[in-house]
C-alpha cells in the first residue's frame, strides 16, 4: 500500500448552522489526524446572563440559536421553575409539548429536505435539487411551514417566539384556535409517512459504530421536557446530577467545548439516541413506519439518522394532533412564585439532542451563575470519532468524493455550530 | 429584443457573530423561496449550499456583529465584493445581544465560559457592521421579518427605495387593535421607542415590547424612562430593559447608561 500523505480539507462546511471547518490527514489509508474546527466567534452567553433577572433568561438564551430557540426557552424555563419551586398546570405542559412539536417539525423538515437529502441525491443544495425533484422539495417546504405555523400560532413568530414565560405562557390560545391546525396536521402526518418512505430508499454507506446513546426517557411518552437522563451503558440520573457525570473539555482547535462522559469518553445525543432508548414509547404509526423502513433499535449507522428524523416527524405530527384535540385552556396562563435564592437544572430534547441549563439565583431573582451545554458540543467529540473511522473507509477515493462524503458524515448530526460556541469548516488533508 | 437571457443578479449571504436566525428567515419564506431562487442567483449561502461561488456579488446580506480580528478583516473583503451591502438583523445592525460584553471586561468573560482562556482570541467590543464599512441598508429585528427581507431584495433589484417604515411599534398596535399594555395593565413596554416591523407581537401576547427591532427614527427615551419610573420600575430594571438585543444602538445605550448613573 502506498504511504502517500493526503489532506481532506473543507474550509467552510456547508448546510450546517453556523461556521466550522474540517481537516483530516491521511497517510495511505490510515487516518493520522481529524480536527473539526469550530471558528464561530464566541459570544459569552453564560457570562452576560450574570445579573439578569430570571424572567429574561428564556428570551436571551433563545438567541443562542435561531434554529432551535424553543429548546433554549424550554430548558431555561424548566430550570427556573425548578429553582423557584413552581409547578406548571397540566394544560401548560400539553401546550409546551405542542410548541416543541412545532420546532421539531420545522427543524427536522429543514434538515431532512434542505440540508441532508441533497447529499444522498447528489446536489449541492435543495434549490438545485428542486430543478429535478420539485415535488419533493415542495413537500419538505410545506412540512416545514406547518411546523412554523404551530410555533407562530403559540408564540407570535417562527424565530425567537415571544409567548413562553416562567410558569407557563404570557398568553394561552383558545381551544378553537388550536383546532384550526387539525387539517394541516393530518396532511403533515401523511407527508411525514411519505418522507420516511422516501429517505429509507436512499443509499447508506456500510458504517456502524458502538455508541453510547444518551437521551431523556419518560415512562409513558417520547421525551421532550421531562424524564430521567439515561444511556445505553446504564446511566440513569436526574438532571441535577448531570455535571457529576459529564465534563466539558476545552481543545485548542475549537471554540466549542467537547463534552465527555466521565471515565468513558464520547457519546451520542439526538434522534438516534432518542429512538434507540425510547422506541416502545413512539406512537404505533411511527413504530410501523420505522418497521416498514427496516429500522429496529439499536440503529448504529449514523447515516440512517435521516430515516430516524423522518420517523420523529411522524411522531411529532401525531403528538401535535393529539394535543390539538385534547387541549383545554388552563385556568391561568402561568403560575407565579416569589423570587428566592436557589439552583435549578433542566434537560430538554432539542431537535439535535439534549440541552442542559443550570442557573443559580439570588434572593431577588437575579442570576448568579449560568451553565449551558448545547447538543452539538456534546456530539462534537463523537463526530470526530466517527470521522476517524469513516475517513479510513473513503481514503482511497478521489479527493473531491471523499471530501463530500466526510461532510455528509458531519451532517448526520445536524450540527448546530451557532449553538456549540455559542462555528464549522471542514479540511481533509491527504499527505 | 435581445434573445440572450438576462444575467440574474447575484446574491450572497455572509455570517459573523450571530445565531443564524436572520439568514434562516430566508429559508423560512417557504412560499417565496423557490420564486426568489428563480429571480436571483444565490451565489454564496453556505448554510443552504455547498456550491460557493466567488464574487463580485450584486447584493450581500450580512448577518452578525464583528467580534474578532479575523472578522474585522473579512468584512472589508465582503464590502469590496459587494455592489449593495445590506445588514440583516440586530447583531449586524447594532452589535446584538453579545454587545453586552461592551460594558464588561471581556477577558473576565472568557474565563467564565472557557477553561483554557489562552485559546480564545477576541475583540474587546461587539460592534455593528456600519462601524467597519459603509452599509447601504440596515434591516432591523431580532430576528428580521422575512416579508421585509423579500421586500428589500425586490426593491433593490428594481432600484427603488424599500417600503420599510421607521415609525414605532405603537402604530402597529393601534392598527391591529391591540390593548395598550402599559396603559391598561401597567406593564412596562418599549413599544413607543422601538421601530415597527415585528407586527407588535409582544403586546398581542399580553406582554410589553422588549425592543428587539431597536430604536425608532426619533425615540424619546427620557420620557419613556420617566413613565417606567411611574410604573414602579427601578433604575436597574430600566437599564436592563434598554440593554438587550439592541443594547449598543446609541439611543438605547445612552438611555441605559443614564439609568445606571441615576
Amino acid at each position: 500500500m502506498s504511504g502517500r500523505t493526503r489532506t481532506i480539507r473543507v474550509e467552510t462546511l456547508a448546510r450546517v448552522e453556523g461556521e466550522g471547518a474540517l481537516t483530516i490527514k491521511l497517510h495511505g489509508d490510515r487516518v493520522t489526524d481529524v480536527k473539526l474546527r469550530i471558528f464561530e466567534p464566541p459570544r459569552f452567553f453564560e457570562a452576560f446572563l450574570k445579573g439578569r433577572h430570571y424572567s429574561e433568561a428564556a428570551d436571551i438564551t433563545a438567541r443562542i440559536c435561531g434554529i432551535c430557540p424553543i429548546a433554549y426557552q424550554m430548558s431555561a424555563l424548566h430550570a427556573m421553575e425548578r429553582a423557584l419551586g413552581i409547578r406548571i398546570d397540566p394544560a401548560v405542559r400539553l401546550l409546551r409539548r405542542l410548541f416543541y412539536c412545532g420546532e421539531w417539525i420545522e427543524s427536522h423538515a429543514l434538515h431532512v429536505y434542505m440540508l441532508h437529502a441533497p447529499d444522498f441525491l447528489g446536489y449541492p443544495d435543495a434549490i438545485q435539487m428542486a430543478r429535478d425533484h420539485r415535488a419533493v422539495v415542495e413537500q419538505g417546504l410545506r412540512l416545514k411551514k406547518i411546523g412554523n405555523r404551530i410555533v407562530r400560532l403559540l408564540g407570535g413568530r417562527e424565530i425567537h417566539p415571544v409567548s413562553a414565560a416562567v410558569g407557563g405562557f404570557y398568553k394561552t390560545p383558545a381551544k378553537s384556535v388550536l383546532r384550526e391546525l387539525e387539517e394541516d396536521l393530518q396532511w403533515a402526518t401523511e407527508a411525514s409517512l411519505a418522507t420516511v418512505k422516501l429517505v429509507a430508499g436512499f443509499e447508506f454507506p456500510d458504517f456502524e459504530q458502538d455508541y453510547e446513546f444518551v437521551a431523556l426517557a419518560h415512562p409513558e411518552e417520547y421525551p421532550f421536557n421531562e424524564g430521567r437522563l439515561v444511556s445505553s451503558r446504564g446511566l440513569n440520573i436526574d438532571a441535577a446530577e448531570y455535571e457529576d457525570h459529564f465534563v466539558e473539555q476545552h481543545v485548542k482547535h475549537s471554540h466549542a467545548l467537547h463534552s465527555v462522559v466521565r471515565g468513558r469518553g464520547s457519546y451520542l445525543v439526538g434522534p438516534l439516541a432518542r429512538f434507540n432508548l425510547n422506541f416502545d414509547r413512539l406512537p404505533a404509526l411511527a413504530r410501523e413506519a420505522a418497521h416498514t423502513a427496516g429500522l429496529a433499535p439499536p440503529v448504529k449507522n449514523p447515516f440512517r439518522s435521516i430515516v430516524v428524523r423522518a420517523v420523529e416527524l411522524v411522531f411529532a405530527c401525531v403528538e401535535a394532533l393529539r394535543v390539538v384535540r385534547e387541549y383545554e385552556p388552563p385556568a391561568a396562563p402561568r403560575a407565579t412564585a416569589a423570587p428566592r435564592s436557589g439552583v435549578g437544572q433542566a434537560i430538554t430534547e432539542a431537535p439535535r439532542g439534549i440541552l442542559y441549563h443550570r442557573y443559580a439565583l439570588d434572593e431577588n431573582g437575579l442570576i448568579l451563575t449560568a451553565k449551558i451545554v448545547p447538543p452539538t458540543s456534546q456530539n462534537q467529540k463523537r463526530i470526530e470519532d466517527d470521522l476517524r473511522e469513516f475517513a479510513a473507509q473513503v481514503a482511497a477515493w478521489p479527493l473531491e468524493e471523499a471530501t463530500w462524503k466526510c461532510e455528509q458524515a458531519i451532517r448526520n448530526y445536524d450540527p448546530c455550530i451557532s449553538c456549540a460556541t455559542h462555528f464549522l469548516r471542514v479540511n481533509v488533508e491527504r499527505e | 429584443m435581445n434573445s440572450e437571457r438576462k444575467k440574474k443578479p447575484r446574491v450572497a449571504v455572509f455570517k459573523f457573530a450571530s445565531c443564524d436566525g436572520c439568514q434562516l428567515s430566508l429559508l423560512d419564506a417557504e412560499d417565496e423561496l423557490l420564486a426568489v431562487a428563480g429571480a436571483v442567483e444565490i451565489a454564496y449561502f453556505p448554510e443552504a449550499s455547498r456550491a460557493m461561488l466567488k464574487g463580485p456579488y450584486d447584493i450581500a446580506l450580512v448577518e452578525g456583529s464583528i467580534t474578532t480580528h479575523q472578522d474585522a478583516e473579512r468584512i472589508q473583503q465582503v464590502r469590496r465584493q459587494a455592489k449593495t451591502l445590506v445588514t440583516i438583523g440586530a447583531c449586524a445592525t447594532a452589535g446584538g445581544i453579545q454587545a453586552l460584553r461592551n460594558w464588561k471586561d471581556v477577558t473576565e468573560f472568557i474565563r467564565v465560559v472557557y477553561p483554557s482562556p489562552q485559546f480564545i482570541s477576541t475583540l474587546k467590543l461587539s460592534t455593528p457592521i456600519a462601524e467597519h464599512v459603509p452599509v447601504d441598508f440596515e434591516l432591523r429585528g431580532c430576528p428580521i421579518n422575512h416579508y421585509q427581507l423579500i421586500e428589500l431584495i425586490a426593491a433593490t433589484l428594481a432600484g427603488r427605495k424599500p417600503n420599510i417604515p421607521a415609525y414605532s411599534v405603537c402604530l402597529e398596535c393601534k392598527r391591529q387593535g391591540n390593548v395598550c399594555v402599559p396603559v391598561a395593565h401597567g406593564t412596562p413596554c418599549l413599544g413607543p421607542v422601538t421601530q415597527a416591523g415585528c407586527g407588535a407581537i409582544c403586546p398581542a401576547y399580553d406582554r410589553g415590547c422588549y425592543g428587539c427591532y431597536g430604536p425608532m427614527e426619533s425615540p424619546n427615551t427620557a420620557s419613556l424612562t420617566s413613565q417606567f419610573r411611574i410604573l414602579g420600575q427601578s433604575d436597574q430594571e430600566i437599564s436592563r430593559a434598554f440593554r438587550s438585543f439592541n443594547a449598543w444602538a446609541w439611543q438605547f445605550r445612552k438611555a441605559s447608561e443614564e439609568c445606571e448613573r441615576a
